[in-house]
C-alpha cells in the first residue's frame, strides 16, 4: 500500500503531464494526413485504446497466471482492478474506430476479423467481471474468474494477428518508425505513453480500493462474529 | 481550426474518451472514498481482524 500510495499519484501526474502535451501537438501542430484529412485525430486516441485494450488483458492474464500458480495474494486484486479499466478502453477502441471508419471506410462496422475480435475482447472482459460479481464466495471466484482470463489469453495474438492472417478492411499494422511521419509519430507515441500512465495509476487506484473492500469484509464479518459471541 | 467535413466524427470520438475516462476516473475516486469512508467507521467501533487480535494466552 505504502509503495502505491507513492506510485499512483507519479503515474497521475505523468499521466496528465504527457496527455496534455500530446493533446496540444494533435489540436496545434500535428499536420491532416494527405488521404485522411483531420479525420487523422481520431487515431491519436484510437491506437492508444486499442493498445491499452490488449495491455489489460496482458495484465488479467498474468495476474490469473500469478494466482493459480504461485497463488500471490495481489495476483487476484490485479486482475480485479484490471478488467473494468480494460473494458473501457476496450469500449473506446471500438467507439473511436468506428467514428473513424464512417468517414474514411463508408461504414460504422464491419465483421472483419480485427473488428470482430476486439468485440469478443470486450465480451470476455464483460464475462470477467459478470461471473466474479455472481459467486459470492471470494476465493471460489477468484480461481474460476483466473481460470477463465487465462483461458481467453489465446485471443491476444489473434486479434493482433487477424489483420495478416485474414483478408480485412481494417488496415495492417503501421510500421511507426518506417511509415508515419515524426510529426505524425511523436504525438501519437506521447498520448499511448500518456494513456498508458493514465492505465498504471487508474490501475494502482483499483488495487488499492480492493485491498480496502476486502478489510472491511474481513471487519465486518469480525464484528458480527464478536455480535454473535456476546449474545451467544 | 477547421476540421473538415468530418468534424462532427472527430468532435464526438474526443467527446466519448473524456465521456468514458471521466466516469471511470470518477468511479474509481467514489468507490475509494466509500471503501475507505466504511473502514473508518468499523475501525472506530473498535472491530479488530482476528489476526490483530492479541491471543488467549497473551
Amino acid at each position: 500500500m505504502e509503495l502505491s500510495g507513492w506510485l499512483m499519484p507519479v503515474f497521475a501526474a505523468a499521466a496528465t503531464v504527457l496527455i496534455g502535451y500530446a493533446m496540444f501537438l494533435v489540436w496545434f501542430v500535428a499536420p491532416p494526413d494527405y488521404q485522411q484529412g483531420q479525420t487523422v485525430k481520431i487515431m491519436y486516441v484510437h491506437v492508444p485504446a486499442a493498445w491499452l485494450a490488449m495491455m489489460g488483458y496482458g495484465i488479467v492474464a498474468v495476474s490469473s497466471f500469478g494466482l493459480l500458480v504461485f497463488r500471490h495474494p495481489l495476483a487476484d486484486v490485479s486482475a480485479k482492478a484490471a478488467a473494468p479499466i480494460g473494458a473501457a478502453f476496450t469500449l473506446l477502441a471500438l467507439i473511436t474506430g468506428s467514428l473513424w471508419g464512417k468517414p474514411m471506410w463508408g461504414t460504422y462496422w464491419q465483421w472483419d476479423a480485427r473488428m470482430t475480435s476486439v468485440l469478443v475482447l470486450l465480451f470476455l472482459y464483460m464475462g470477467l467481471i459478470a461471473l466474479r460479481s455472481s459467486i459470492e464466495d471470494e476465493s471460489a471466484a477468484a480461481k474460476l474468474t483466473a481460470i477463465l482470463g487465462l483461458t481467453g489469453v489465446a485471443l491476444l495474438p489473434v486479434i493482433k494477428f487477424s489483420v495478416n492472417w485474414w483478408n480485412t478492411l481494417h488496415q495492417p499494422s503501421t510500421g511507426f518508425t518506417q511509415t508515419v511521419d515524426p510529426s505524425m509519430r511523436w504525438p501519437l507515441l506521447i498520448s499511448a505513453f500518456g494513456f498508458t500512465m493514465l492505465f498504471l495509476a487508474m490501475h494502482l487506484k483499483g488495487m488499492r480500493t480492493e485491498i480496502l473492500r476486502r478489510r472491511v469484509k474481513s471487519l465486518t464479518i469480525a464484528a458480527a462474529e464478536r455480535a454473535n459471541s456476546r449474545s451467544a | 481550426m477547421d476540421l473538415g467535413p468530418h468534424a462532427s466524427f472527430i468532435l464526438t470520438a474526443y467527446a466519448a474518451v473524456i465521456g468514458v475516462l471521466a466516469a471511470l476516473i470518477a468511479w474509481l475516486v467514489f468507490d475509494g472514498k466509500r471503501q475507505a469512508a466504511a473502514l473508518a467507521a468499523l475501525e472506530s467501533k473498535g472491530v479488530k481482524r482476528r489476526s490483530d487480535q492479541p491471543s488467549p494466552g497473551m
